[in-house]
């Protein structure tokens, strides 16, 4: 799952790439390592995640996690570009 | 609010009829072992303080219960049982030192400590991450509840829970609760007096590919199930009770197999989140209320805004080091005011040796700690409230990208904030940071932080070449200067880490995801606990040392070799005799000399030409040699140097700083003396409980003997210039 291989031609698109309050669904996670963690607090794909804050010098930034955007994960803009997005 | 109060009611009673049922079939004597663990911010401490009663931290910065806890829960009027509370945790597969603590307990079934149940606590409002640690217990075989925690913020979300439903799936009682207000305590004791059985029900069945590796190893250590064994291949390197041997056993399986832990743990998750989403579809259903947004969200727009966050955290500090300085005084006054009543008291109404070492030893040291509690108390008060509300994780959120640049992490912002307080369990804190290069960079500059053993130092030295004149109308000159001295601690800190981000080489990863906690009001019975916890163990730890340091540092002062100390006497009431000086000053040349012929002049004096640059003589020489074990003996030394057979009050003290004269007749303090002591004592690793501290956590002693060389040499060179460039 976890290294499954992104869609030849286009760069797929990552939490990094939300606009703010723009969600999106988490296609899968590109980095293994940092996949158990990020599955470990619910980034599961399929789930709907939510850019919702940015630190005031860009990095780290918080996401809303869940339909019912149950609650807030604070992770750094290089973790977040791990989290890759269903077109 | 009715719709889920009806099912919980409903789920009370039935358990309530089952616990009647089963409850007498538990022998009487025997103590029950109960296991208290959860994600981070389920509420899992509140229900230990509502079991126990036990003072005990609750915080809202995930990971503030850093060790194992336990306190005794009265759970039937004839049946106690011991309660230990785990560090909060998302996984079974332990991430940091902290979450650690937990497999070291729950993969030895064993032990001593093994516990009889667990008590699962979820947040009801977020359940689905919950129920993911849960399942995993469950899988162990560990006989478990489910306290199911925060029903009121569930509801308010427009979640409903049916709770019979969710015991049938589940496998386990299921209490629904509101742990903060005591809501279900009760129906959870009715459970937990019951015997109960390991969960029916089995989450997670590990691949039968593994099987011939997992079936090994769980018959070689001869443990329960197969899952358990799958722990043991995923983590044979990190069991502590592991012998070298074993590990090597499970090594050569993991090998010959060619098991892969990372796909197999993700894949495990991954499949346990498909089969508790398939329970949460028949148990649990979302009615969406109107949408609007959390407040959470509203504040921390103001709160970690790019301006005003920053001005705003920069506030609160200011207000703290305000608060400890100007707040803090009148409390000191009275403690100050009374100590020297009752040592006068004392002086007045008996005389011999034995009341001298009372009054000049032991009462002196005792005021020397009784005086910084108010300080130790506000300081502690303020960090935590600051945890309390949630705030604390919004500072490391604003901090990470400044503090990753000097080798550190956001994180780290809470180990050097509570540094300010105290360094040992600011040392502990940093078990949070998953990291080990960060943290040992964390745990290395956090000692530079100006702990509360250095304000009497600080105040002393200030008082006597800070003049106390208003700045602005609200601030005062010698608030701003302790604050600079703060300053200068954070930023020798921050540079330091800094020089060890180039020094030390690491190819772990750095993570930040944590989860983001919601605004909350601070308990303050929780914030009322911390503070007597911190100043008792103040008071008694760094009180018995100082007190001990006082009583010898008096019979160092009070006895010489041979009979020098008897002939100088001698010499000097000859000399006044002959010179007709008043017996008043007479007293007090006799003072001296005895001081100076004492065996704590002569390690002074031996001291003196290594200090003499900094400025420092033979007096101050025996200060720093007394607070070599703990830097609040500092003024308890000072006041036994400079007022032998006086009070040990700050005034008295200050006053006296301030007419000791060098050779020259001119007065010794000057700025420059002063200065470079105030920053020798910024700098100087000068703590025995520190070291200790650094000792336990790095697990050698590597790390203290370069803390405490380091922290040394930068305040002697650092005093050095300071001295050189002022005098």
């Amino acid at each position: 799952m976890s290294a499954r291989p992104a869609p030849a031609l286009t760069t797929p698109r990552s939490v990094k790439d939300l606009g703010m309050g723009e969600a999106g669904t988490i296609c899968c996670l590109k980095d293994p390592e940092m996949a158990l963690k990020l599955l470990e607090m619910g980034c599961i794909p399929g789930t709907r995640i939510r850019l919702n804050s940015r630190a005031p010098l860009g990095c780290p930034i918080t996401v809303m996690v869940g339909d019912g955007e149950d609650y807030t994960l604070s992770l750094r803009v290089t973790e977040a570009a791990t989290i890759l997005l269903k077109e | 609010m009715a719709s889920v109060d009806l099912i919980t009611s409903r789920a009370g009673t039935a358990v309530a009829a089952a616990a009647l049922e089963t409850a007498a079939g538990r022998q009487p004597g025997a103590i029950t072992r109960i296991a208290l663990i959860g994600n981070p911010n389920s509420g899992k401490s509140s229900l230990f303080n509502q079991l126990t009663g036990l003072n005990q931290k609750v915080g809202n910065f995930p990971g503030v219960t850093v060790d194992r806890k336990t306190g005794v829960a009265q759970i039937t009027p004839g049946m106690r049982a011991e309660i230990i509370d785990l560090p909060g945790t998302y996984s079974l597969y332990p991430k940091s030192l902290d979450e650690k603590v937990i497999t070291d307990l729950l993969y030895d079934k064993t032990s001593q400590q093994y516990p009889d149940f667990v008590v699962i606590t979820a947040d009801a409002s977020n359940l689905r991450r919950n129920l993911l640690l849960f399942t995993q217990l469950a899988d162990l075989g560990l006989p478990a509840v489910l306290a199911l925690n925060m029903m009121d913020v569930a509801e308010q979300h427009g979640v409903k829970i049916d709770i019979q439903a969710l015991q049938r799936e589940l496998g386990v009682p299921v209490i629904p609760m509101n742990a903060r207000k005591g809501i279900g305590v009760a129906a959870l004791k009715i459970v937990m007096a019951q015997q109960l059985d390991a969960p029916a029900v089995q989450f997670y069945a590990p691949d039968e590919a593994l099987l011939p590796m997992i079936r090994q190893i769980r018959y070689y250590f001869n443990l329960h199930n197969d899952y358990l064994a799958l722990h043991y291949a995923h983590q044979y390197r990190q069991i502590s009770f592991l012998s070298a041997d074993d590990k090597a056993y499970i090594g050569e399986l993991v090998e010959q197999y060619g098991f892969e832990p990372t796909p197999r743990q993700a894949q495990e998750t991954i499949d346990r989140y498909a089969r508790i989403n398939d329970i949460l579809l028949d148990t649990v259903s979302v009615t969406r209320t109107e949408r609007k947004e959390p407040y959470s969200n509203r504040l921390d727009r103001v709160l970690t805004h790019r301006v005003w966050g920053y001005l705003i955290f920069f506030g609160v500090l200011f207000l703290m080091f305000q608060a400890v300085f100007a707040w803090a005084s009148y409390p000191m006054d009275l403690i100050d005011e009374g100590i020297a009543f009752i040592n006068s008291l004392i002086q007045t109404n008996f005389d011999g040796p034995l009341i001298n070492l009372l009054t000049e030893g032991v009462l002196a040291g005792l005021g020397g700690v009784l005086m910084f509690v108010p300080q130790i108390a506000l300081l502690f008060a303020f960090i935590a409230v600051l945890e309390e509300t949630g705030y604390m994780a919004r500072v490391t959120f604003m901090m990470d990208k400044i503090m990753r640049k000097f080798g550190l992490n956001g994180k780290s912002v809470v180990p050097l904030i509570s540094g300010v307080a105290c360094a040992v369990p600011a040392i502990m804190s940093a078990r949070t940071i998953e990291n080990w290069k960060d943290r040992i960079i964390t745990i290395f500059v956090t000692p530079l932080m100006s702990c509360s053993a250095r304000i009497p130092i600080y105040t002393v030295l200030i008082g006597l070449v800070v003049p106390d004149e208003p700045v602005l109308g609200i601030f005062n000159l010698r608030g701003i200067a302790l604050m600079g001295l703060y300053l200068l601690g954070f930023f020798a800190a921050i540079f330091s880490a800094l020089a060890m981000k180039l020094l030390l080489k690491t190819k772990e990863r750095s993570y930040f995801i944590m989860e983001f906690p919601v605004y909350r009001w601070p308990r303050w019975k929780n914030v009322g606990i911390t503070i007597v916890e911190k100043v008792k163990t103040f008071v008694f730890q760094a009180g018995k040392v100082i007190v001990a340091i006082s009583v010898i540092l008096w019979v160092l002062a009070s006895f010489g070799p041979g009979d020098t100390l008897e002939k100088a006497e001698a010499q000097v009431r000859q000399q006044a005799v002959a010179q007709g000086t008043p017996a008043a000053e007479a007293d007090m040349q006799v003072a001296a000399i005895r001081l100076e012929n004492s065996y704590a002049g002569v390690f002074g004096r031996a001291l003196e030409p290594g200090i003499r640059p900094l400025g420092f003589d033979w007096k101050i020489g025996i200060a720093l040699l007394t607070s070599f074990a703990a830097r609040e003996v500092f003024v308890g030394t000072i006041s036994t140097i400079y007022s032998v057979g006086q009070d040990a009050d700050m005034r008295t003290v200050q006053q006296k700083l301030a007419l000791a004269k060098d050779v020259n007749g001119q007065p010794f303090f000057t700025t420059a003396r002063s200065a470079s002591l105030l920053v020798f004592y910024v700098f100087a690793m000068q703590c025995m409980s520190t070291l200790a501290t650094t000792y336990r956590e790095t697990k050698g002693w590597k790390w203290p003997l370069l803390q405490m060389f380091y922290m040394t040499g930068l305040a002697y060179f650092s005093a050095l210039l300071v001295y050189q460039v002022l005098k």
